[in-house]
């Protein structure tokens, strides 16, 4: 065994309100239509600030995120597998969208009662499962309207105005769609107010995220996860752009004090897209050798907005209204939601994998990683295809690089024991061997 | 000073006693489903072997293996990975590449000039490509498992494999049985199949000379011939390639007593 120095480290303080704000997030959705409130689903990736426009009480319930908390329940999870696979579906499509189906199918919500179902669904197209994912859940529960939003338009480095107004058009044809099924006026005002709230809750998160540069680390990708979700419920939610300021004044004064996720940092990984939810506890098996993970292109990139800044690194995209835009209109709103999130990291790399490894070089670069762990994952074909390559680019990068396999959502694919046996074998490669605890 | 090295495989279990770093014993025994009480007579077997030693009289520890969790009195432990790269490096002080093909795992490891483990891979998870496999088709063709190797050498002819599992195999080995095709020719059918699915994982890692093979799997001349073919390079491999990552432990285990306890 061997011994280290320890940072001092001390739980986060807006810890609790982050896990406030989550069980909010499901509990109202679930209980919207006793409020004669509505209910909308879709992916964790949908222009969420559009459906925002019909009123203060329109709740969503956005599907990766749902589906990772059934993950994180082994029993449910099981049950909802087997209940997908007696319908016929096969095992290898996403198990994000498995899960959710079999919610659906058992009738079972994750955060107790009945599976409540949406009024409505409103969805885009940025992986191939997300095309199928809701003509499904269509399919087992007719009736349920749904529109969906063809983001595909290639990288945000070939954007053009005609590419741009393919996505704008269509959200404008959406909100006259949300209009005639729900029967209610759409308000401007609440779309550009949900428009603000996200360029700023997704720049300010990357910031955060940034501040993860610092040695010692103030935040761990497990604890990460935590925080980064909110993003993914509803990141143009003004209780999220206000719980991330505060968890960005948080993160800035741990990093004044020198205060440490992991006592005993010695070592400094990151992961690459989802994780195995339901064994998130391997990064905290990590920290028996004093080697935190600082995060993830999943935790960094799915929710925060970046940008190469003058000094050539990545740093938070400054929002519009900090640029001094003011937005004025339905066109505009439209236009600054679109051009913003199609200019998210990741969302590059459904179109080539080259794009991913850049941003992982760049991250393990500017983040001064001592090695990066890249998940094989049975789960998601649009996140994990190509990773062999990004295994290469990282290695000629000059960063040692561990596999290994799994499925986010499905355990039945992932062996605890074998991945701790590699982290283990991966840990030595890197000089580390267990503290003395 | 006197340490020891303790693998504990998937199948059996090795134990190497050192001397002052020197090795002067080395014991195997099948590890069964009893793995505490097959340790403790291997144990027991390695001292008995060394003259005037006592089991008290080893200084240091170090166990490795699948089951390296299970040894209740090692003083410590390190992954296959590291003990079987220190082990050939000690052997072939030029080795770059170390190939450790157990009963049911099998990994390639890329070493640096210094013998640094830089880069490694795992199967774990697919029969065909460790140890078991063979064993699994010596059955199918009704030989031993030192015969299949020997078999192998004499094949005239190639005779592709298609098959992607232990099972599907044995299906495939049974129809060339009845297709007249002769053992010889199954046997590096079946032994070119699993090299090249060890082929592919060294080369995942990027090979370097000197190549070195370990683990039991060294054993089989017909493994050898067909992973040289398909590495297209010279393999060196140890007289004792199954001790070599116990060798591996103990001479870890004589560092670390140099550290203290």
């Amino acid at each position: 065994m061997a011994t280290t120095t320890t940072h001092p480290t001390k739980p986060l303080q807006c810890w609790g309100k982050c896990k406030e704000l989550r069980e909010t997030y499901y509990r109202e959705y679930a209980t919207a239509h006793e409020r004669g409130a509505l209910r909308w689903a879709g992916g964790a990736w949908s222009l969420g600030a559009v459906p925002a426009g019909l009123g203060r009480d329109v709740h969503s319930l956005t599907s990766e995120p749902y589906a990772a908390s059934i993950a994180w329940d082994k029993e449910l999870s099981e049950r909802c597998m087997e209940a997908v696979e007696k319908r016929g579906y096969a095992r290898d499509l996403c198990s994000y969208m498995r899960n959710y189906w079999g919610s659906l199918l058992l009738d079972e919500y994750a955060f107790g009662g009945p599976f409540p179902k949406p009024d409505f669904i409103w969805q885009d197209h940025i992986c191939c499962s997300h095309a199928k994912w809701y003509q499904v859940v269509c399919d087992l529960e007719p009736g349920i309207p749904y529109s969906c939003v063809d983001v595909s338009v290639g990288p945000y480095v070939e954007l053009n105005d005609h590419r741009l107004a393919y996505v704008v058009g269509q959200l404008h044809d959406g909100i006259e769609w949300l209009e005639k099924i729900t029967g209610r006026s759409y308000d401007d005002g609440l779309l550009i107010e949900a428009v603000q709230n996200e360029c700023r809750a997704t720049s300010v998160w990357a910031e955060v995220c940034a501040l993860n540069r610092a040695i010692p680390a103030p935040l761990d990708e497990k604890s990460m996860y935590s925080l980064y979700v909110l993003g993914t419920l509803m990141k143009h939610d003004r209780r999220v752009a206000d719980f991330y300021e505060e968890l960005r004044d948080e993160v800035v004064d741990r990093v004044e004090q020198g205060i440490a996720a992991v006592a005993n940092e010695r070592c400094r990984v990151m992961s690459d897209t989802q994780p195995p939810w339901g064994f998130l506890e391997m990064f905290r098996y990590l920290e028996e050798f004093g080697c935190v993970s600082v995060g993830s292109l999943y935790t960094f990139a799915l929710i925060g907005v970046w940008e190469e800044q003058a000094d050539g690194t990545w740093g938070p995209r400054p929002t519009p209204m900090a640029q001094g835009v003011e937005i004025s209109d339905r066109d505009q709103a439209l236009r600054i939601l679109a051009e913003w999130n199609l200019s998210k990291p990741e969302w590059q790399h459904f179109y080539s994998p080259h794009l991913k490894s850049e941003m992982m070089v760049r991250i393990a670069r500017e983040w001064q990683l001592d090695g990066v762990m890249l998940h094989y994952n049975r789960g998601c074909e649009g996140l994990t295809v190509g990773i062999a390559e990004n295994r290469l680019a990282l290695l000629e990068a000059g960063f040692p690089v561990m596999t290994f396999e799994g499925n986010m959502g499905d355990e039945r694919e992932f062996d605890k024991a074998r991945t701790y046996a590699r982290i283990d074998s991966f840990m030595e490669t890197l000089g580390l061997r267990k503290l003395a605890s | 000073m006197i340490t020891a090295g303790i693998d504990v495989g998937a199948k059996t279990i090795k134990v190497v006693l050192l001397a002052d770093g020197q090795p002067v014993v080395q014991k195997i025994a099948s590890a069964g489903l009893d793995t505490r009480s097959a340790l403790d007579r291997v144990v027991a077997d390695a001292v008995a072997a060394a003259d005037g030693l006592e089991r008290d009289d080893i200084d240091f520890v170090v166990s490795t293996g699948a089951g390296r969790q299970d040894v209740p009195f090692a003083d410590d432990q390190v992954t296959e990975v590291t003990a079987a790269a220190r082990g050939a490096r000690s052997l072939y002080p030029n080795a770059r590449t170390v190939i450790d093909v157990g009963a049911e795992e099998g990994r390639a490891v890329r070493c640096n000039e210094a013998g640094g483990v830089e880069d490694f891979a795992v199967n774990e998870k697919c029969a065909a490509g460790a140890g078991t496999f063979t064993e699994a088709m010596a059955r199918a063709l009704e030989v031993d498992l030192e015969e299949l190797g020997r078999m192998s050498l004499r094949s005239t002819q190639a005779v592709p494999m298609n098959a992607q599992c232990t099972v599907f195999a044995e299906s495939e080995v049974v129809s060339l049985l009845h297709a007249k095709t002769p053992k010889e020719d199954i046997s590096r059918a079946v032994h070119d199949a699993m090299a090249s699915r060890v082929t592919s994982m060294v080369r995942k890692v990027g090979f370097q000379k000197d190549v070195v093979l370990v683990g039991g799997l060294a054993k089989n001349a017909g493994f050898v011939d067909s992973l040289q073919r398909g590495l297209e390079t010279e393999i060196l491999v140890p007289d004792t390639a199954e001790f070599v990552g116990a060798l591996g432990a103990a001479l870890i285990a004589a560092e670390r007593a140099g550290e203290g306890r």
